[in-house]
């Protein structure tokens, strides 16, 4: 310790001290470590563009190097799937245990091309992006584990997106050759198009054991409450159109529909509340001289009148989104996106997280039956109330449909909720726009409870060295009756508290001139307050005109008949 | 050498040191950038999911050509017919098993049976029964009825039970209205015996919906049926006791961690949990126990632990624990459900739930996550260490949350009836239904109305929640019964003054004298608008009507003879502002319990406490008009209407039942010193103050009647009657002006006017 005092004390000389030798040797050592943090930021703040044209650093890889997994024809099916399962009868929940941080682990099984015998692929489309998506964003999470072993929940690489493209019986004797399948138990499929011609099950069709299903569409009689999690159908437009936010408030159009091939009995049904209506309705088909493709479905056309999809859709207060063939429907996205109030007629449909989404406040729902009422019933609603549901559509579209991520992230972290429910996320943060998160008081005591006198208070007494208004204080808090405890909190570290009576005055409280220690008082409480405001972000103090007194107070009336006749009397 | 040594430590610490971050550097900001853009990102070692970069298709083409064809050609109707038609019995949903038409707009309806004679029918179901037929939903034509309810008493299906119907099958197939069970709700306590006891009713419901206890997620239809909870015989028919918590203490913690004390069965169904229980047991914090005798025979079964359990069992008193306890264990019986779940959510201790597979009783409205820790039978040996991961904050919620649910849904046999109705009645109105916010927030579900209306800011209860604020402005009714002579009468000059208020919207008088209306020219120019309505059948309860004209949050409710300035309007508004839920007046009154008489006693005398506010000058929010009309029974309005007194009394009743909180007094001009003064002096103890109306001038009124005051007192014991107790809460407190009588000059107080006399 001695001899680095020493060193350092002669510190500005050192270095010409030194031996050449051990000079170059330390030149040459600094230089190296100085070039390594150089190429270090370079490679940090070079332009991202080139960074991925020469990405000759990093392994890309291809789909196509999956390894290739043929099925045989023998080989097993799962069962179609068990409706009674729930998550105490189907889900293995030793393989979650006890967390100190609450959370589940997933795996996600590395990618695998299935093909028949034949060497045909069992999906069509593969891989789709949406779904590599979801899984990119899985595995960045944290909920992500590469340690199959430590897993809770598994997720197949298979993608069962859209049931179309699949090959239904191949599908699912590749799920059943998932190492880890078991039947299924823990394991979770994500399916937003399930159901085929003619009849279009509103769940997906591949048998799958007791797999947990996050699925778009399901109607009541296909959702296992409490263990499948219903998901939006994500629209394809979330990516590629941007709508920016707009405020809240009336709109061009009251109702607007913009789905096209729609069934002709709700098409006449619309049509006649047209009628009825004018003006405050517009309905939307597709544009019949406009080429199939990308282009004609950002297109929606009245009576020969072009519109753009889905930005026509800021311009209605509300928005219809009919049952199709499938009950989920992307276009619901859409108009929760444009900030539209979704009306939703699909009977039975169990809306993309129910389970802790708060439809009521964000969209309306009717019955198939009740089309012809629409008007009147959306008319009903009061303006401050369709205002605040535009918001929340927009809410719910930003936080829990806007990406493949978002959709993932909210599906796991219901199944999260369920696992750990005593660490479940609350009604507030699911449902409550940050807007509202901000200028909401919960208070943390919310009953409404007035407590009786016998608990008392304590009270607690803040002291630096003034002991004569100390003893003062002390002397009258303790004629109160319903004073429990008195805590006096020295404040002093160069003086110890006084034992028993001691008297002193305080030569330096009378010499202070009370004008300017007021003036500094006063300003260093502003500055407090300010400092306080910024770091709340909003000034939480709130300004009333009134105090409380006890009922009789200052009332012409014996003074003996009062409960607190001393107050107000100095 | 000792330098150099000493220089190439440093020298290579500090390499080493830059080294560090040299790799830190670089790991932090890449994978922060990974998640930024992940498109561009290729496939590296440790990340697991490679971030293909393939152009890869997508899983839904942009015009979803597959479904066209069958979107237009496949009838809707059609679909809706299949689907109603399959999904029958255990299936059922509203969708299917529900006839909607049977529910006229706006109208539930709910009829019950007749009941017949020589059916002996049970406590609890007379008293279901009975609850149903004195709600605003009862008719006795089943032509109107949307719900059907039976007079056979279907409480307890156990076949071993006393109380088991017999033959209920036909008895059930008897009835010409049942028509397959199509709208009818059966309720059930008990269901299936020893050993297993299944849910079976014993009988075919049909179609009908099941409201009963202890049901499981097996059989519960989502949305069709209603989980309600187990409670006993002695449950209180209406009204019950509060919740035990009286104060909150922080830290929340108690005398136990955990505790339970219960029953171990040897043989049969719903023993496993039990059995295992003694393993967390710790004799401390934890105590858990368990007693084998149960049963005549239980020595019979009884095994190696059943001694220990049995001494350590009767060492502790359940009482003691239920009250000392933060949490308690509520584990699954023979049957799912349990009278503890009721008894600990009452003692404010929070239920933990060992019922794996237990439907929680009104599941669909309530979010049990808030009130209770939901555990899982198969991680008993988790649950001390998971009770007590739990933050002190939460279960300070907790613990409230326990509080709010008993007394807005379980305290009494109503409650809950009133609950399981009101849910279906969600159900069918649609439109009309509460939020989730509305069921689990304060007041609850049963005093917070949907028909009133779909947004939340239009109800007094939620502007925190929601960080809103009542509108600023408020409307004046003055309920005026004599007619206009002269022009100085003093409903001109309240006219007068409450207009000149900077927060009067507008003002209604409610013309309920039997002279016709006055011309409009007979009523003195303001600036704001004044709107006569002439009262409907003239009659008292018309002073609560939700009027539509009624555009404002706030009601200043006047009597005509009312005398007020300015300056007390305007700061009894300001007041309200921060109080919107509950009623700000100026004179108060007092209720008191004679234990000579028995009764409630009503007082006007100068004392200091209250706990009403009268409201012939009282400000309130306009729902609770709306409340008044269409919550309370024809009984109470009638009665009022009929004496042509004590509304303001069952407003007060009202408000604080909703609220569970006192009135708000607010200071007032004393313009009438000597006359009390004068009182004060011949007799305090006189009643005389209420027949002289402190706000009139001294014209004869309404209070001038001899038989007012004891209409008074019986009024409010007929309230208390209905309201199953006395909500009334007292106040010490009033409300003045923050300068109010303080000795500054007058001048710096805003007002002043209140202090002048």
């Amino acid at each position: 310790m001695c001899a680095s005092g020493k060193y350092s004390s002669r510190g500005p000389a050192l270095i010409p001290r030194m031996k050449t030798k051990h000079r170059i040797y330390y030149i040459t050592l600094f230089s190296v470590v100085l070039l390594g943090l150089i190429a270090t930021g370079m490679f940090q703040f070079w332009p991202h563009s080139i960074e991925s044209t020469a990405d000759w650093s990093l392994d890309r890889r291809s789909v196509h190097d999956a390894p290739l997994v043929q099925l045989p024809v023998s080989n097993p099916i799962p069962e179609r799937g068990d409706l009674s399962c729930r998550m105490h009868t189907c889900f293995d929940v030793y393989r979650c245990g006890y967390n100190p941080k609450n959370r589940i682990k997933v795996y996600i099984y590395p990618l695998q091309r299935f093909v028949d015998e034949g060497g045909v692929p069992i999906s069509s489309t593969g891989l789709s992006r949406e779904y590599n998506d979801l899984l990119s964003a899985i595995s960045d999470s944290e909920f992500y584990t590469d340690d199959v072993t430590r897993a809770c929940l598994f997720v197949p690489s298979i993608d069962v997106l859209n049931q179309n493209s699949l090959r239904i019986r191949e599908t699912a004797q590749a799920l059943a050759m998932l190492p880890r399948w078991d039947k299924g138990m823990n394991h979770l499929l994500f399916n937003m198009l399930p159901g085929g011609p003619p009849d279009y099950n509103t769940a997906l069709d591949v048998p799958r054991d007791r797999a947990l299903l996050a699925g778009g569409g399901f109607s009541t009689w296909t959702y296992r409450q409490g263990y499948d999690v219903s998901i939006p159908v994500y629209s394809p437009l979330s990516a590629d159109v941007e709508l920016p936010e707009r405020q809240p408030g009336p709109r061009r159009y009251f109702i607007l529909s913009s789905q096209t091939a729609i069934h002709r009995e709700y098409r006449a049904e619309l049509e006649r509340l047209k009628e009825e209506n004018g003006e405050a309705l517009l309905l939307l088909d597709k544009c019949s001289n406009l080429s199939q493709g990308v282009a004609s479905a950002r297109k929606r056309c009245y009576k020969g009148q072009v519109f753009d999809y889905p930005l026509i859709l800021q311009e209605s207060s509300f928005c219809v989104v009919l049952r199709g063939a499938r009950l989920g429907q992307a276009t619901l996205s859409d108009v929760l996106q444009a900030g539209c109030v979704p009306v939703i007629l699909a009977d039975s449909y169990i809306l993309p997280f129910s389970e802790v989404l708060d439809w009521k406040r964000a969209s309306v729902v009717i019955p198939e039956e009740k089309l012809p009422e629409m008007y009147t019933i959306l008319k009903s609603i009061p303006h401050r109330q369709v205002e605040e549901m535009q918001r929340q559509a927009r809410w719910f579209w930003d936080a829990y449909f806007s990406s493949m991520k978002a959709i993932g992230m909210t599906t796991l972290q219901i199944i999260n909720d369920r696992i750990y429910p005593y660490a479940a996320r609350t009604y507030e943060q699911w449902n409550n726009p940050p807007v509202v998160k901000w200028s909401s008081v919960n208070s943390p005591l919310f009953l409404p409870l007035i407590p009786p006198r016998s608990p008392g208070f304590t009270a607690v007494v803040l002291t630096y060295d003034r002991i004569e208004s100390l003893f003062r204080v002390i002397t009258e808090i303790s004629k109160v009756p319903s004073l429990a405890k008195l805590l006096v909190v020295w404040n002093n570290q160069n003086k110890s508290p006084p034992e028993g009576e001691k008297k002193f005055k305080c030569p330096e409280c009378t010499a202070i001139d009370g004008l300017s220690l007021d003036q500094t008082h006063m300003v260093e409480r502003s500055e407090c307050i300010n400092k306080f405001a910024s770091v709340f972000g909003t000034m939480p103090l709130k300004v009333v005109e009134h105090r409380a007194d006890p009922v009789l107070y200052k009332d012409d009336f014996p003074e003996k008949l009062k409960s607190f006749p001393n107050i107000g009397s100095l | 050498m000792q330098a150099k040594k000493r220089y190439l430590i440093l020298l290579s610490a500090g390499t080493c040191l830059v080294l560090l971050f040299y790799f830190g550097g670089v790991q932090l900001p890449s994978s922060g950038r990974n998640r930024h853009d992940r498109s561009h990102n290729g496939y590296r070692p440790d990340q697991p999911w490679p971030h293909f970069s393939d152009p890869l298709q997508q899983f839904l083409l942009w015009d979803q050509p597959d479904t066209e064809e069958y979107n237009i050609h496949i009838s809707p109707r059609q679909k809706r017919d299949v689907n109603t038609s399959v999904y029958k019995g255990k299936r059922c949903r509203m969708d299917s098993c529900f006839d909607f038409s049977a529910c006229k707009r706006n109208d539930f309806k709910v009829y019950v049976y007749p009941q017949q004679k020589g059916e002996k029918i049970s406590e609890s179901y007379q008293n279901i029964l009975s609850i149903v037929e004195g709600s605003r939903f009862y008719t006795t034509d089943p032509g109107q009825a949307c719900l059907f309810i039976l007079s056979l008493d279907t409480l307890d299906r156990d076949s071993l039970s006393p109380q088991y119907v017999h033959n209920l099958k036909t008895k059930v197939q008897n009835l010409h209205l049942w028509n397959n069970g199509r709208n009818h709700l059966i309720f059930n306590l008990y269901s299936g015996t020893w050993p297993d006891y299944t849910e079976d009713l014993g009988f075919d419901i049909g179609q009908a919906m099941l409201a009963k206890a202890s049901i499981s997620t097996e059989i519960f239809r989502p949305n069709f049926d209603v989980s309600i909870p187990l409670f006993s015989k002695e449950h209180p028919r209406t009204g019950g006791d509060r919740g035990y918590l009286k104060y909150n203490s922080i830290p929340p913690f108690r005398k136990y961690m955990l505790v339970f004390k219960g029953k171990r069965y040897l043989t049969g169904i719903g023993s496993d949990t039990r059995n295992a229980l003694y393993h967390v047991h710790n004799q401390e914090d934890v105590v858990l126990l368990t007693t084998c005798k149960h049963g005549k025979d239980w020595q019979k079964h009884k095994d190696a632990r059943c001694e220990k359990d049995n001494a350590e069992y009767d060492k502790y008193d359940y009482r003691e624990m239920l009250h000392n306890s933060t949490f308690c264990l509520v584990p699954r019986g023979r049957r799912l459900g349990s009278f503890r779940f009721l008894e600990a959510l009452q003692a404010a201790c929070v239920p933990v739930m060992l019922s794996n597979g237990w439907e929680l009783p009104f599941s669909e409205i309530i979010n049990w996550n808030t009130a209770a820790v939901i555990g899982d039978e198969r991680l008993l040996l988790q649950i001390p260490s998971t009770v007590r991961s739990i933050h002190q904050d939460k279960i300070l919620a907790l613990r409230q949350q326990t509080q709010f649910l008993w007394e807005a849904y379980f305290s009494s046999v109503e409650k809950i009836v009133l609950t399981t109705l009101e849910i279906i009645q969600d159900r069918v109105l649609q439109q009309e239904s509460r939020s989730t916010l509305m069921w689990n927030s304060h007041p609850g579900g049963l005093f917070a109305l949907p028909q009133y209306s779909a947004h939340l800011g239009d109800f007094p209860f939620y502007y925190a929640t929601l960080g809103i604020k009542p509108y600023p402005k408020f409307t004046a009714v003055i309920h005026a019964v004599t007619p206009l002579v002269s022009q100085s009468q003093p409903i001109l000059k309240l006219l007068v003054s409450v207009a000149k208020s900077q927060y009067c919207a507008q003002i209604i008088v409610l013309w309920n004298c039997d002279k016709p209306l006055p011309a409009k020219h007979r009523w003195p120019a303001t600036s704001v608008p004044v709107i006569v309505i002439e009262g409907e059948n003239k009659v008292m309860s018309s002073r609560f009507l939700p009027y539509e004209t009624i555009v404002t949050d706030a009601v200043l409710s006047l009597d005509e003879d009312t005398v007020l300035s300015t300056t007390e309007v305007d700061f009894a508004f300001t007041v309200w502002q921060s109080f919107p839920e509950r009623l700000v007046g100026y004179p108060a009154r007092s209720h008191f319990w004679d234990s000579n008489k028995e009764r409630w006693g009503y007082t006007s005398k100068w004392t200091n406490d209250y706990s009403m506010v009268l409201t012939g000058a009282a400000i309130y929010h306009r729902y609770y008009h709306f409340l008044y009309t269409n919550f309370l029974p024809a009984s109470l309005k009638g009665m009022v209407d009929q004496l042509a007194n004590c509304e303001d009394i069952l407003m007060n009743f009202l408000v604080s039942a909703v609220t569970k909180l006192p009135p708000i007094k607010v200071t007032q001009k004393k313009q009438y010193k000597e006359t009390m003064m004068g009182q004060v002096c011949v007799n305090l103890t006189n009643d005389l103050f209420e027949r002289w109306h402190p706000m009139t001038s001294s014209r004869a009124s309404r209070w001038a009647d001899p038989d007012h005051f004891a209409q008074r007192q019986t009024c409010m014991n007929k309230f208390a009657n209905w309201f199953g107790g006395m909500p009334l809460v007292h106040s010490q407190m009033r409300l003045d002006p923050v300068l109010f009588k303080d000795q500054v000059s007058i001048l710096r107080k805003k007002y002043r006017d209140i202090e002048r006399l």
